[in-house]
């Protein structure tokens, strides 16, 4: 799941209206945010243990409602048992000790990135306990686990240099529902006794988080992910983009012909309306570099777009979906002011163009047989985008913010999308708002983790994304085919390696300019790994 | 007249469809004398609205002339009754399937008498699609108005004009529609309209509106991708589908992706994080209920969403909801109130209109009568002559819809004056003018329900006797009885058929009924005989008063008004004892009292006022301006006035010299809604700066008004004449109510 969780509302039954608007009130104001960490504190207190003297922020009833709550640093450990906690002071003070693990748990799909230490001296050979070769072995010597447990091989990332360390980074992946089978294992292999820490994100960091504990006696390391995606935001505007603004907008994005790109000079980045775009939709409200407040969010998003195309179109993927709305023609299926009024609809001053009804021509059965796929696929991404615009608008105008900021997985490789919110933002505004796009779409938040206080240490990121991406839309080089080509990364101090092989792809961004290396890869439904190290 | 499709008068079927199976007569009512038609089309039901005016029978009394010998003889009644004929005008609205529109337009013109009609006001997005057709039909040439003017002149009209318009949807509660007092101003609010797509509309005043907003995302695209999704074709039969589906087996939740989490998270897992964020995969089906509820959940958060982001932009916290997505339809009305209710924290109230279907029709007729000046009356819901919320809805009452066809009638008469608000009401937003209200309370509803229906025969008798003259009276009794138990048993099913349930409205049902059906004031005999007793006894009775000293004669003038008040044919048990013992008379009344004096009016209010008078205290004395019951009528209470000032110095000096002034209420319930008063009233109240209220009678008194908070004194007056009551309010029969209010500081 993106950062763009959202949240939209579902009838919950056998409760009063009255009881659900009040519980409704929960998700909404501040968002996850502050109430991610509260309970979590909450959680360490009660839960492990004994040594935690009752914390005193840890009010249990406290929910902290109020909007803008500013937060704390992501990734802190806030209130944990005083054995983790001097592990995070190792953390920061020096390198951590092996092994090294990052893991997203998603709702799908858990994925393992593992360093395996190749310049291991012999004193340290001598000193490394049983149960750390016993891991290492077990994990390098095998490509399946158990039944289900991957260990991508092609993916493997060898003669790294992470930390001052050199070695190879495996990647490895198992279904979410084998997680207590992962946990179990932890316990038998002792894994508590190494004095690691688990950096985890995705829901399945706070769904397992207490088997953790229990279980194998680990404390995740949970990092949020609205954070990291300001800071992301934020953090490459700074850097620039090849002595460029990062931030770009379109001029006449209706028009084939003459739209452009030009660049936008985020020298006043506040106040500004964060959209993320994912699966669902968020909207955030950012005033400073850490003060912000999650406005809304809406459910119809990118896994919308996608869900109802596999089911309209019977695509597979994202990119066929996009490519099939490329060529179809949404003014079949929608219906259109004009269809109802025969041109524009002066008494309120709407445009014969614009669309009365998406999918308005659907109810009719003629319609409906008249109709290609592309149509269709087209329709739903028109619909989806235009109404992520209406809302984003919408905020604009309650918060009185005007520079709206779209970011997200759905906009990538996706121009048709990027244009009709720009078009969509001007129009309906009048000139008075502007969408602005990001250069870096959907590395944002992935970016953002260097920026974590953890300077010894090294995050891993990756989480199931809904849509590949090719790489010919991020690198404008030629579509590689070799086993490992070097491509060039737009940004001149980057270098950026495609990783391919008969069944998948990624790609490797090594930036010299700060030292972060990203990695990703494209099948449908595949991780997309990502590493960010200093 | 859903109710009574089984009965009635054959069928003049003509050319119309047989699937019709009401009798034609009883749909197009009055159509002889309609004239200016309007019509909405919209995608699956047609709207016509026509302007007719009603014959009606009424009840007019007249003063004798007295002239001659002013001769008392004992059989003479005080004044004359005659029953003439008065034109009132009428709105009628029709409601049915496009599919039989031909048919209609046939059997309208085939009817149609008024030949001044030339032109047809034409809204609706098929008023296009079917411009040639009604031209051709009718002869009429088809003005084409624009939808949304159309629409929100109808919003006004019907928040204007018909108490309990609008209802909050209440999904646990029984029933789930709550309904609201009318506010006393309806501006400013937001209409949001779900039809194929979505208008929002900001209404600031009668004419000034604006279109602030819109999404694409509405009922077309539930009715257009719900038909590709699921290959159901009908919209009804998506939100059939939709009622049954799981929507999590397709939509992404937050408990998908945090798992039990969420709980200690404070998130709530039943949030939907993706729509059809699940179904982003080839291996695997989805049944088409699921689909549809997504589909569902997706739109209705949508327009839940957008139209709050509206509200709040402009400051409002009304906000109504219509269009065919809407209509009637509780499915969506539940998930538009969740929506609302979860994105707008619940600042903002979701509100639907009984009449939302028509909201068009009424419009556009506006539009085409202005020069009526339609809006310069008050108009009133006949609820005789109009089917209630939900009549057509097939997941209500099934039999109902078999019954009726597919047709639903509103009917609305103009009233005589207009109606405003008593000036003196503390806070007229939030006054409720019903004590008790059925729709909630189902133990006093089903008691009441009973008590109407076994009161009914009593009814039915006295209507008849009421017309000795009339060769049909049994035979229109008869079917005022049919019509009135029909819609008692549509009210048991659906008590919310007609806003909020009440005492009133089950009074003011009955009248609307009987007027229905020619029996404008069966009471007319008796008040008359009453009221010659009573005058006879007027100055015995004056004069036993003026004996007694002043503090005695207060309690006496107190009680007289009460003891008048057991005299109420509309109360059961007053009545079951007069019938037995026609001898009962007004000393046994006393008896029950424990003392003094005469009827109602004459012996009882009329002595009270002379007393107030004789202090220097002005009178404004209001009655009902129509008849209800056995209440006194506006003009009979003139006649009353003119006999007793013959008599009396007092009231004689006081009505010259304008210190007594006589004038009707506007009303013609046995109960009062203080904000539905006639003007000349609320004028009068204002000018005279009046500072006490005297309210009489069980239901201006107990079943309305007892909680009414006014601005200056009052005094509740009434006699309990009903056991249950009674009982409920903690006391005896015949107990009474001595209400005395001073406002709080």
């Amino acid at each position: 799941m993106g950062a763009g969780w959202l949240a939209a509302p579902m009838e919950r039954h056998g409760r009063a209206a009255a009881t659900s608007a009040s519980s409704a009130r929960e998700p909404v104001p501040g968002g996850p945010d502050g109430r991610r960490r509260e309970p979590l504190r909450r959680r360490a207190n009660s839960a492990s243990a004994p040594a935690v003297g009752a914390s005193a922020s840890a009010s249990p009833s406290a929910s902290p409602s109020a909007e803008g709550v500013r937060r704390d640093r992501p990734g802190s450990y806030s209130g944990a048992t005083s054995a983790s906690r001097q592990r995070v002071e190792s953390l920061k003070k020096k390198r951590p000790l092996f092994p090294w693990f990052g893991l997203d748990i998603g709702g799908t799909l858990v994925k393992l990135v593992y360093f395996e230490p190749k310049d291991i001296t012999a004193e340290e050979e001598e000193e490394e306990v049983e149960s750390l070769k016993s891991i290492r072995k077990y994990l390098t010597s095998n490509v399946a686990y158990g039944s289900t447990g991957i260990r991508d091989v092609h993916l493997e990332l060898k003669d790294l240099t992470l930390c001052g360390r050199k070695g190879n980074l495996h990647f490895i992946r198992f279904p979410t529902h084998d997680m207590p089978a992962f946990i179990q294992m932890g316990r038998d292999k002792n894994f508590s006794s190494l004095h690691t820490v688990f950096c985890a994100t995705g829901g399945g960091a706070y769904k397992f988080e207490q088997d953790f504990l229990t279980i194998g006696d680990l404390q995740l390391c949970k990092l949020d992910e609205l954070d990291c995606l300001i800071k992301g935001i934020l953090y490459i505007d700074s850097v620039g983009f090849n002595g460029r603004s990062q931030c770009y907008y379109f001029e006449n994005p209706a028009d084939c012909e003459k739209c452009q790109k030009l660049p936008f000079d985020l020298k006043n980045p506040y106040p500004l309306l964060l959209v993320n775009i994912g699966s669902g939709v968020s909207i955030l409200a950012v005033y400073s570099k850490d003060n912000y407040k999650r406005v809304t969010g809406t459910s119809l998003g990118g896994g919308t777009f996608f869900g109802l195309c596999c089911l309209l179109t019977g695509c597979t993927t994202f990119e066929e979906a996009l490519e099939m709305a490329s060529r179809g023609d949404s003014t079949k299926v929608d219906k259109l002011v004009r269809d109802i009024y025969g041109g524009d609809y002066e008494r309120f001053g709407l445009p014969g163009w614009a669309v009365a009804s998406s999918f308005g021509n659907m109810m009719s059965k003629e319609k409906r047989e008249a109709v290609s796929k592309e149509d269709l696929a087209r329709a739903t991404l028109i619909t989806i985008t235009n109404n992520i615009g209406s809302i984003a608008r919408m905020c604009a105008l309650n918060e009185n913010i005007n520079q709206v900021v779209f970011v997200g997985n759905f906009l990538r490789i996706n121009t048709i999308a990027m244009r009709l919110l720009a078009y969509a933002l001007d129009y309906w505004s009048k000139g008075q708002l502007k969408a602005l796009f990001s250069e870096h779409e959907g590395w944002c938040d992935r970016m953002c983790r260097r920026d974590l206080n953890f300077p010894a240490t090294f995050l891993l990121f990756f989480r199931p994304s809904l849509e590949p991406i090719p790489p010919h839309s991020l690198l404008s080089t030629s579509s590689p085919t070799g086993p490992s080509p070097s491509v060039t990364c737009p940004c001149s101090s980057s270098i950026a390696l495609y990783v391919s092989s008969s069944l998948h792809s990624g790609i490797m961004l090594k930036c010299s300019r700060s030292p972060l290396l990203l990695i990703t890869s494209f099948p449908r439904r595949w991780p997309r790994y990502c590493l960010l190290t200093r | 007249m859903a109710e009574c499709g089984a009965s009635g008068s054959g069928s003049s079927g003509d050319s119309l469809d047989k699937s019709i199976t009401l009798p034609p007569d009883e749909i197009f009512r009055n159509l002889e004398n309609a004239k200016r038609f309007a019509i909405d089309i919209g995608g699956s039901l047609t709207k016509l609205a026509y302007y007719s005016t009603v014959q009606h029978k009424v009840a007019k009394v007249r003063s004798f002339d007295h002239s001659g010998k002013d001769t008392e003889q004992d059989h003479e009644p005080p004044y004359e009754i005659s029953v003439q004929e008065e034109v009132t005008a009428r709105l009628h609205f029709v409601k049915f399937e496009n599919t039989y529109i031909e048919a209609c337009l046939d059997f309208i013109k085939d009817h149609l008498v008024n030949t001044e009609t030339k032109v047809i006001q034409a809204t609706g997005g098929g008023a296009y699609k079917f411009k040639d057709l009604i031209e051709e039909k009718l002869q009429l040439k088809v003005d084409k108005e624009d939808v949304m003017t159309c629409l929100i002149k109808g919003c006004n009209f019907v928040l204007k004009n018909i108490p309990h318009e609008a209802f909050v949807y209440q999904k646990d509660s029984d029933p789930e529609f709550r309904f609201q007092t009318n506010h006393p101003n309806i501006f400013p609010y937001l209409l949001v309209n779900i039809g194929s797509g979505v208008s929002i509309v900001k209404v600031e005043t009668e004419d000034r509106f604006e279109w602030i907003g819109g999404s694409s995302i509405g009922g077309g695209t539930f009715w257009g991708l719900g038909a590709l999704l699921t290959k159901t074709k009908k919209f009804d039969e998506l939100l059939h589908l939709a009622s049954r589906g799981q929507h999590t087996n397709v939509d992404m939740l937050v408990q998908d992706i945090y798992g039990g989490a969420h709980e200690t998270l404070g998130l709530s897992g039943n949030l939907i994080a993706s729509s059809f964020g699940k179904s982003a995969t080839a291996d695997q089906e989805f049944s088409k209920e699921d689909m549809a509820k997504s589909l569902l959940h997706m739109i209705s958060n949508d327009i839940g969403q957008l139209a709050c982001l509206y509200a709040r932009l402009h400051c409002l916290d009304r906000v109504y909801f219509g269009g065919f997505f809407i209509r009637g339809h509780p499915v969506t009305m539940r998930t538009i109130t969740y929506s609302i209710n979860f994105f707008s924290k619940g600042e903002v109230q979701a509100l639907f209109l009984r009449h939302e279907g028509y909201l068009g029709a009424i419009g556009a007729f506006l539009k085409g009568a202005e020069q009526d000046n339609p809006n310069q009356y008050s108009w009133g819901e006949n609820y005789a002559g109009s089917s209630g919320l939900m009549s057509s809805s097939p997941e209500l009452c099934p039999t109902q819809r078999a019954r009726s066809g597919t047709f639903d009638l509103l009917e609305m008469d103009r009233l005589e004056r207009p109606l405003v608000n008593l000036p003196l009401l503390l806070d007229p937003s939030s006054y409720v003018p019903d004590t008790v209200d059925l729709t909630d309370d189902a133990l006093a509803r089903k008691y009441w329900l009973t008590c109407f229906e076994e009161a009914l025969d009593g009814v039915v008798k006295r209507a008849v006797a009421s017309q000795p003259g009339s060769v049909d009276a049994a035979e229109r009794a008869e079917k005022f009885r049919q019509k009135y138990w029909n819609k008692l048993q549509t009210l048991r099913h659906q008590p919310f058929a007609y806003g909020t349930l009440t005492v009133r409205s089950l009074l003011d049902t009955r009248e609307h009924c009987l007027n229905e059906f020619n029996f404008p004031d069966p009471y007319s005999k008796v008040k008359q005989k009453d009221n010659g007793v009573a005058l006879k006894c007027f100055q015995r009775v004056v004069s036993a008063l003026d004996a007694l000293d002043w503090e005695e004669r207060q309690l006496a003038l107190v009680k007289g008004l009460l003891a008048g008040n057991v005299f109420d044919w509309g109360a059961k048990a007053v009545s079951d004892v007069l019938e037995s013992d026609p001898q009962f008379g007004f000393e046994e009344a006393k008896k029950k009292l424990q003392d003094n004096s005469g009827v109602d009016v004459i012996l009882g209010v009329f002595p009270f006022v002379r007393e107030l008078l004789s202090r220097g205290t002005e009178v404004i004395l209001a009655c009902n301006s129509g008849p209800a019951l056995n209440d006194v009528t506006y003009s009979e209470s003139l006649i009353v006035a003119e006999r007793i000032a013959a008599m009396d110095p007092v009231i004689h000096s006081a009505l010259r010299e304008e210190r007594l002034l006589l004038v009707q209420t506007g009303s013609s319930s046995p109960c009062l809604d203080l904000s539905r008063l006639d003007k000349g009233l609320a004028v009068l109240v204002r000018e005279h700066g009046a500072d006490l209220v005297v309210i009489e009678g069980m239901g201006r008194a107990v079943h309305t008004n007892y909680h009414a908070a006014l601005c200056c004194e009052s005094l509740k007056l009434a006699v309990i004449k009903n056991s249950w009551l009674a009982e409920r309010l903690g006391g005896q029969l015949f107990s009474v109510i001595f209400k005395y209010e001073v406002p709080a500081e």
